[in-house]
């Protein structure tokens, strides 16, 4: 066997996952990738034990709902080929296992550090000294920016290469943010620890997030979650995305400069995130979302005051979209803007809202459906096919409209909400799971593995903007600089997701 | 234009009249109130995720509370939540609430240095840094400046350069990658010039407190001005935290 197939949330023993040599390993999953559309790297990590470096892989299947995932052992020092030099998925995560193993990939094409993890191998690699990529010519001149922003954003620096107004290249330097998140999850044993780190991977996709944690930990300690879980954290990730997607959309139009877009979409927020606080008592979303319960149940009450938020908020939604999509002015800035096309995102690999956007239908929603999503909600991705800022505002508009639909479908009839027996959270041992979760932004991917005594070894955590920050690089390649704001803000990446 | 007109006429009245006695919606929650009711303090005392909560007496440091409300939720005789937002001071230990302290929190006006209100009382700029930040603190500071909140009708703004500010706003636990670029910051805005913390990770280091990747020597060189708790903080805990730090309170 040279994979095991298993589904969204399923725990297996580790010692099911087979085993290769690197070669055959390699071979594996580059030929489960090729030419296959349907088909992306979800995760790919090391760990040490007992043999020395556990690789694991995880290519996910969207059209067989399946992932399929196989390891190798290697250690630690040793030259290899790269997987990237012949798929780029995995450009990532073997910087990234570069970086924190010391493995030297011998045709990597970009064996660059991606974090400057506190846990690198080479400790006198420092941030400040990021090797950039350098284009020698009279012509050409270099803009840096960053980590500090112009805006109150959360830090990371760009560096664009350009011939006048035009960008030639732009190179995304990360690593700022970096809070160990992932050696915390070890460090920390108590549930409520880890729970509270998992709301803090991003704070913009707390629901997302934490969803993703404690589906995977409900599966590795054999907890059935209730309908009432499921439909709290379906609900909880429509809101999300609501809220997220509005936002967004006024700060594109902030971008562009159109200032009644800007204030009527932020205003259009603040509704939607005041009934989180209404709900749950926090307007991101933060302690609503716990393993086998709920601190504060949705009620009918609720329901109804829902409900009334979406009718005032639908009319004044639709009325400036029909606007601002009609709006020449407009339109002329986010047409043919940062354009990524369909082969580019497919090279990539990217998840979410900057894979639909250019023809890819990739939505965790649909392909590996989790909570309420494949039953309750028979999900059918937004699809569009420019790649441009005009698509990724699109999709923004017509998800929202979409969302707004399941959440009066799920709450038009509330499950039995039934308080939890007391059930002790303890993880199986020596287990394997993979979480996936659509969050507004695109696929989150959460894995864990635990040891003979049933205690993590590792917690590894994917964010959509993984893959996305590549997308953005190529998005902005021939554009004038002077898009760039509107090109990063069409993406709205997350740095911290990313450094973790 | 007509249509323009339209839309603007749809949104109606959305600024906060008075953003320093609006009332939170829904079941926010603020500074805490803990009675003197008897509970099993070790159990109430390992519940909390980053160890804010310290027994005999039962106290609550809001410096590192993330707001969860899980004490409140298995003690609701002991501890609760009330919905006041106004959690800002200038005295680190003014954070820690006591069992049966029901007062405000407020800045101390005889801590502030002299030259605040007279300087920035009507005209204040600050500069961001996000050091770690997972972008909610960032996210809510924007929103202090959107059509309801309007923090800029009091003159405080964000600017683009430590040059323009009058002082920094931290949010996130500093991690290490970013202690250096915050203290170029730092050195970059005149003289004088104010700290403000803002959101429990800033304060303490939150959940990170133990992380190896932080570095927060920056806040030992210097003196803080204002700490403003919250995870996030709420657009309105920041707008009335700043006007009690530059305004002189009535």
């Amino acid at each position: 066997m040279q994979y095991i197939s298993i589904h969204n949330n399923q725990s297996i023993a580790l010692k099911d996952i087979p085993e290769h040599l690197y070669p055959a390993f390699m071979k594996t999953n580059i030929e489960l990738l090729n030419d296959n559309p349907a088909r992306h790297c979800v995760n790919y990590f090391g760990y040490r034990d007992a043999d020395g470096i556990r690789l694991i892989c995880c290519i996910a299947d969207d059209d067989l709902h399946q992932i399929m995932v196989s390891s190798a052992v290697i250690s630690s020092g040793t030259d290899l080929a790269s997987l990237t030099a012949q798929n780029h998925h995995f450009e990532k995560f073997e910087r990234e296992i570069h970086e924190n193993f010391g493995i030297l990939y011998s045709d990597h094409p970009w064996l660059k550090p991606v974090r400057y993890a506190h846990n690198r191998t080479d400790k006198k690699e420092k941030i400040e000294n990021y090797p950039f990529y350098q284009a020698e010519s009279e012509e050409l001149h270099e803009v840096g920016v960053g980590p500090i922003h112009a805006g109150v954003i959360e830090p990371g620096h760009f560096r664009f290469i350009c011939n006048g107004e035009q960008i030639m290249h732009l190179e995304i330097q990360l690593g700022y943010q970096h809070r160990g998140i992932e050696q915390l999850f070890l460090q920390k044993k108590k549930l409520p620890e880890r729970t509270t780190l998992a709301e803090n991977i991003a704070g913009d996709t707390t629901v997302g997030h934490t969803t993703a944690f404690v589906n995977l930990w409900e599966s590795l300690c054999g907890y059935e979650p209730d309908q009432f879980l499921k439909f709290s954290r379906t609900l909880a990730l429509e809101l999300e995305r609501i809220a997220i997607h509005t936002g967004d959309l006024s700060a594109i139009c902030a971008d562009i400069a159109y200032q009644l877009g800007n204030a009527v979409y932020g205003r259009l927020r603040t509704p939607i995130i005041n009934f989180m606080q209404e709900w749950g008592g926090n307007r991101l979303s933060k302690g609503l979302i716990r393993a086998g319960k709920i601190n504060y149940p949705f009620s009918d009450d609720l329901a109804a005051r829902l409900n009334a938020v979406l009718d005032a908020y639908e009319p004044d939604f639709t009325e400036m979209s029909e606007k601002l999509f009609k709006l020449p002015s407009a339109l002329s800035r986010m047409e043919k803007t940062g354009v990524v096309s369909y082969e580019q995102v497919c090279g990539i690999g990217t998840v979410g809202m900057a894979a639909r956007m250019s023809g890819l239908n990739r939505d965790i929603r649909l392909s590996h459906p989790h909570d309420l999503y494949g039953s309750f909600i028979v999900h059918s991705p937004v699809i569009k096919h420019h790649g441009d800022v005009y698509s990724r505002a699109q999709i923004r508009r017509e998800e929202i409209l979409q969302s707004i639909g399941y959440v009066r479908k799920l709450t038009a009839e509330l499950p039995e909400f039934k308080k939890p027996e007391n059930f002790t959270f303890l993880p199986g041992k020596e287990l394997f799971v993979l979480s996936l979760v659509e969050g507004w932004r695109g696929e989150i991917c959460h894995c864990a593995v635990t040891d003979q005594k049933g205690d993590l070894i590792v917690y590894k955590i994917k964010d959509p903007s993984h893959h996305n920050w590549m997308a953005l690089a190529q998005a902005v390649r021939n554009n004038e600089i002077s898009d760039f704001p509107i090109c990063n803000k069409s993406f709205n990446l997350s740095y911290c997701g990313h450094d973790l | 234009m007509l249509d323009n007109i339209k839309i603007l006429w749809h949104q109606g009245k959305q600024f906060i009249p008075d953003v320093t006695n609006a009332k939170a919606p829904g079941i926010f929650r603020g500074r805490p109130v803990i009675t003197k009711e008897k509970a099993d303090e070790t159990a109430l005392v390992e519940i909390c995720p980053t160890h804010a909560i310290a027994g005999n007496p039962v106290r609550i440091d809001l410096g590192k509370c993330t707001f969860c409300g899980e004490c409140a939720i298995q003690f609701p005789n002991k501890i609760s939540f009330t919905t006041d937002y106004k959690l800002s001071t200038n005295e680190r230990e003014r954070l820690v609430i006591a069992e049966g302290d029901e007062n405000p929190i407020l800045v101390n006006p005889a801590r502030v240095r002299k030259e605040i209100y007279r300087l920035f009382g009507h005209s204040f700029k600050l500069r961001q840094v996000s050091a770690g930040g997972d972008g909610s603190c960032e996210w809510e500071l924007n929103a202090a400046n959107n059509v309801q909140f309007d923090m800029s009708r009091f003159g405080i703004d964000f600017v683009a350069s430590p040059r323009h500010a009058d002082g920094i706003v931290i949010t996130g636990p500093i991690t290490a990658n970013m202690a250096q670029a915050l203290e170029i910051c730092y050195q970059a805005v005149p003289d004088p010039k104010i700290i403000i913390l803002a959101g429990t990770d800033a304060i303490s280091g939150g959940i990170f407190a133990d992380s190896p990747a932080l570095d927060r020597s920056f806040l030992s060189k210097y003196q803080i001005d204002l700490y403003i708790p919250g995870n996030p903080v709420h657009p309105l805990t920041f707008i009335n935290g700043v006007l009690s730090l530059v305004r002189k309170q009535k």
